[in-house]
């Protein structure tokens, strides 16, 4: 039975029911119960922003705070994934990679490879991602391509609670290292989500919006600036698809030349910075595969090539909007 | 004559022809790397066999290791089959790893060895996952994870041995401290006098040994081990040794005093003082040690023989085993 859902709460539910059904799945990271050891309350926090709230006294076994030590509870979950667990380690914000990456991309991401197929790395990293928080330029950042850019790895970037709750329980499922973005802007965002357990298969892309004149193709917040983008454009009498890859690796490029295919016209969002970012690598894609179908040169809308700045007249210059979206979207159509 | 041994002359006919095989390994790869034989750069544990084997003798396939670029010693003591080794080091579609890891990355999860290691104080956060899966799937397992003098610096290790502790996790640091990381000397490059002194930092004991010496190495092994499995939590176990050869092969080791080298083969090398200390005791014959060169040595033959003539990986190999996204 559906009914509305943050994307929050979708996670929540996600991790419960998976923890539920299989108790190899166990959860770990810095905060994620809150208070261990300490006088107070126990489950203090559910994680910073309250996301794993009440799963530790429905799990207390398979829920596990750590120190401040990213390198050592990441690469624990790796070498716990290849020893018979299914975890999930929490980096809080995507942008802590920085002190724990070698787990990520020189160990779990290569060992079924390296080791000639012997080794399985269930595990999933799940990290906050994303501007608009107002929380500056060590906590902002949107860093899937560098995921994306190394093999072995499998990224998500859902935009709304239903893609939410099934990305997640496929990510559980799935035997591969899987990096899951969420977007902190979106955790509020809500919509209608069944209360089953469902996995949404990676490599399919959704199509949030269908039109004929013009491609607009995007992931996580950048979905619903798309969206509002293309209701402006209504007005205007330009008909906007809008297609949400949800997966960046594997990426659905055949959803994406299908449309540009039918349009002839490709507008690529990406709050990441711009040098190889997903938007590159989508235009690069499509002005390979469907060169001949295009109208238009191929438009890409993105972060400015710096750091996410502090002040909120910065910030939102920063993200990708609406507006700018829509005028890309305009000089498609030589507008 | 009774034996003065932990162990039962087969157990030490066991661990005296895990070692022999390491050094006959290593040894050979130092010649076939010379001739140009084999792809890449290779790292060899020879010297220092005393420490992998006298550990390795406690373990079972359910207790995982994570080794190092140097782990060709620990994969031999670990059980992981001579012969796929050897493959693998030749690049060779019938390697360990299908040819697609080499010296450096070594594995086979099926005898717990969760790999050798490309980086240094990387397995330290990934035996804490092994001892911390063995907790949680109710098994006695434990997780030891191998590094040098100089990994011992990496602020991995050092988170590991903290997360360790705060979890009362069956795991163990083992310090193979060679007096060199790469080409410089541990008293250059660790700040502490005692390894012991870094353990008590986290709340852990720590044990020193003479990690030339197998019986030393595998009585102080077999006090953790046991510790870990009864649930008493981790412990640093440091083995100090040799190197016989470089950092890698092609290492022109002028890092070295004179004279290091030869000193060290001819006074400090662990299969010689081993052989000494049961042959003195009674206990086995050098007859009996000379047949286990004998085989080991036809092994090893066999294994280079058989690399040399195996297939190398396919090209559809190039893209198997990963998700290929495009």
């Amino acid at each position: 039975m559906a009914r509305t859902l943050s994307m929050k709460d979708a996670i929540n539910e996600a991790i419960d029911q998976e923890m539920a059904r299989d108790k190899t799945v166990i959860m770990m990271g810095e905060d994620i119960v809150g208070g261990a050891g300490a006088a107070g309350e126990d489950d203090a926090w559910g994680g910073v922003l309250g996301v794993s709230k009440g799963l530790y006294h429905k799990h207390p076994k398979q829920m596990i705070d750590t120190p401040l030590s990213e390198s050592a509870y990441v690469g624990a979950a790796i070498g716990a994934a290849t020893c018979g667990l299914r975890p999930i380690a929490e980096l809080m914000f995507i942008d802590f990679m920085g002190v724990c990456l070698d787990q990520i991309y020189n160990q779990a991401a290569k060992f079924r490879y390296m080791f000639g197929g012997k080794a399985e790395t269930p595990v999933v990293i799940r990290a906050m991602c994303g501007a608009g928080f107002r929380a500056a330029a060590q906590h902002s950042q949107m860093l899937t391509p560098i995921f994306t850019h190394i093999p072995g790895l499998k990224v998500v970037c859902p935009s709304n609670a239903y893609d939410t709750k099934g990305l997640l329980i496929q990510a559980i499922r799935d035997n591969d290292p899987v990096i899951f973005l969420e977007h902190k802007n979106l955790y509020a965002s809500e919509c209608d989500v069944p209360e089953e357990p469902y996995a949404i298969p990676f490599g399919e892309a959704n199509i949030a919006r269908e039109g004929s004149d013009v491609t607009i193709v995007a992931y996580g917040l950048m979905v619903p600036n798309s969206l509002a983008a293309a209701e402006t454009l209504k007005k205007e009498g330009i008909d906007c698809e809008v297609i949400d890859l949800r997966t960046l690796s594997p990426i659905d490029m055949d959803t994406v030349i299908e449309s540009v295919e039918e349009t002839g016209r490709l507008v690529c969002v990406d709050e990441a910075n711009p040098r190889c970012s997903i938007a590159t690598d989508v235009s690069a894609t499509v002005a390979r595969d469907a060169f001949k179908a295009l109208k238009a040169p191929i438009e890409m809308v993105t972060a400015p090539h710096t750091p996410v700045p502090f002040s909120p007249s910065l910030e939102d210059l920063y993200i990708p909007s609406p507006d700018r979206i829509a005028e890309a979207v305009r000089k498609t159509m030589g507008a | 004559m009774s034996n003065p041994f932990p162990l039962e002359k087969d157990g030490l006919l066991d661990a005296y022809r895990r070692m022999k095989t390491i050094r006959e390994f290593e040894e050979r790869l130092h010649v076939d790397f010379g001739r140009g034989d084999i792809p890449g750069f290779v790292h060899l544990y020879a010297g220092e066999e005393a420490a992998g084997v006298g550990i390795m003798m406690h373990l079972q396939d359910h207790d995982r290791i994570a080794s190092t670029h140097r782990g060709h010693g620990h994969c031999i003591a670990k059980g992981v089959d001579v012969k796929a080794m050897m493959a693998e080091i030749y690049g060779k579609a019938t390697g360990s790893c299908a040819g697609k890891g080499g010296s450096m990355h070594i594995a086979d999860l099926s005898k717990g060895m969760m790999g050798a290691n490309g980086i240094l104080g990387a397995g330290a956060p990934l035996v804490c996952g092994a001892a911390l899966a063995a907790q949680k799937l109710g098994h006695d397992g434990v997780g030891i994870t191998f590094f040098g003098d100089g990994a011992s610096n990496q602020g991995t290790v050092l988170e590991s041995m903290n997360l360790a502790a705060i979890w009362n996790l069956p795991a163990i640091f083992v310090v193979e401290n060679n007096g060199y990381a790469e080409s410089t000397s541990v008293d250059y490059a660790v700040a502490s006098d005692s390894y012991v002194d870094r353990a008590t930092g986290f709340g852990m004991p720590g044990i020193t040994v003479d990690g030339t010496d197998f019986f030393a190495v595998y009585e102080a092994a077999g006090e953790v081990i046991k510790r870990a499995r009864e649930g008493a939590g981790p412990t640093l176990l440091e083995c100090k040794m040799i190197r016989f050869f470089g950092h890698f092969e092609g290492d022109a080791q002028t890092y070295r005093a004179p004279g290091e080298n030869e000193d060290n083969r001819k006074n400090r090398d662990c299969l010689k003082i081993f052989r000494a200390k049961v042959t003195e005791a009674g206990v086995l014959t050098d007859a009996e040690l000379d047949a286990i060169d004998a085989e080991v040595l036809a092994l090893i033959d066999e294994a280079v023989k058989e690399a040399k003539a195996a297939p190398l990986p396919g090209p559809a190999e190039l893209t198997t085993d990963v998700y290929v996204a495009y």
